[in-house]
């Protein structure tokens, strides 16, 4: 799956996009955090508040419980600040 | 009904000379410009960086456009946002709504303004005296979003 990360997210996880392989039973987004947390510090800072980092599923948003059904990309990133 | 993401600024009389042309059905045009302060949300900044995610940002204002036209007879309406480095007095934002009178292109322009501010992937990243630093969402723009529902 290809993930994305934008604005501090990005500086923290220290890249802009990756491709990862998902391990079997990782199913929604929720699941995608703790597995991204468990791949080393930089994942731990960027996800150290999860409640705080958004997350859109093929560039739609959606909450941390939402299923991963076949979605190719996930993008993380800070609540929207544009305007 | 157009949304354009672009490191450009925009020109609002020939953006409203546009969308009117050869057009007799619109009685009023609202227009919203969203400027860069040099008060920023973390001090005096001397510039912002404003980034966004190419293709989400399109998408989701789209979306944000077609609920505002689901709301109220707009007749058209036009959302430009820029991006990249901007100096305090640059123009950032742009919200222009169409109708035939008055009250719906302006409840329309401050329905999608609250909600751009709060769900279009863009973000800002000041720079002031201490360095460069992130602006953190603000809870009154949720709350200004959530007076729609």
């Amino acid at each position: 799956m290809k993930v994305r990360y934008f604005a501090w997210v990005r500086e923290r996880v220290g890249r802009a996009e990756e491709e990862i392989a998902l391990p079997e039973g990782v199913t929604t987004v929720a699941g995608v955090v703790s597995f991204l947390k468990s791949r080393g510090p930089e994942y731990e800072a960027a996800f150290a508040n999860e409640k705080v980092v958004r997350a859109a599923l093929d560039r739609v948003h959606v909450r941390p419980d939402a299923a991963l059904s076949g979605a190719r990309e996930i993008a993380f990133f800070p609540p929207m600040t544009g305007g | 009904m157009a949304v354009r993401i672009q490191p450009e600024a925009f020109d609002i009389g020939a953006e409203i000379g546009r969308l009117t042309a050869g057009r007799t059905e619109i009685g009023a045009v609202v227009t919203f410009t969203g400027l860069c302060r040099a008060d920023g949300e973390t001090g005096v900044i001397s510039a912002m960086e404003l980034e966004h995610f190419p293709g989400m940002a399109e998408e989701e204002l789209s979306r944000i456009e077609a609920e505002a036209r689901a709301r109220w007879p707009l007749i058209d309406s036009l959302i430009v946002h820029r991006y990249g480095r901007l100096v305090p007095g640059d123009p950032i934002v742009l919200v222009v709504t169409l109708s035939a009178h008055r009250q719906a292109a302006f409840e329309a322009a401050n329905f999608l303004m609250d909600y751009l501010k709060t769900s279009a992937p863009f973000w800002k990243k000041e720079e002031n005296a201490r360095g460069a630093e992130w602006v953190a969402a603000k809870g009154s723009d949720d709350e200004a979003r959530d007076r729609w529902r």
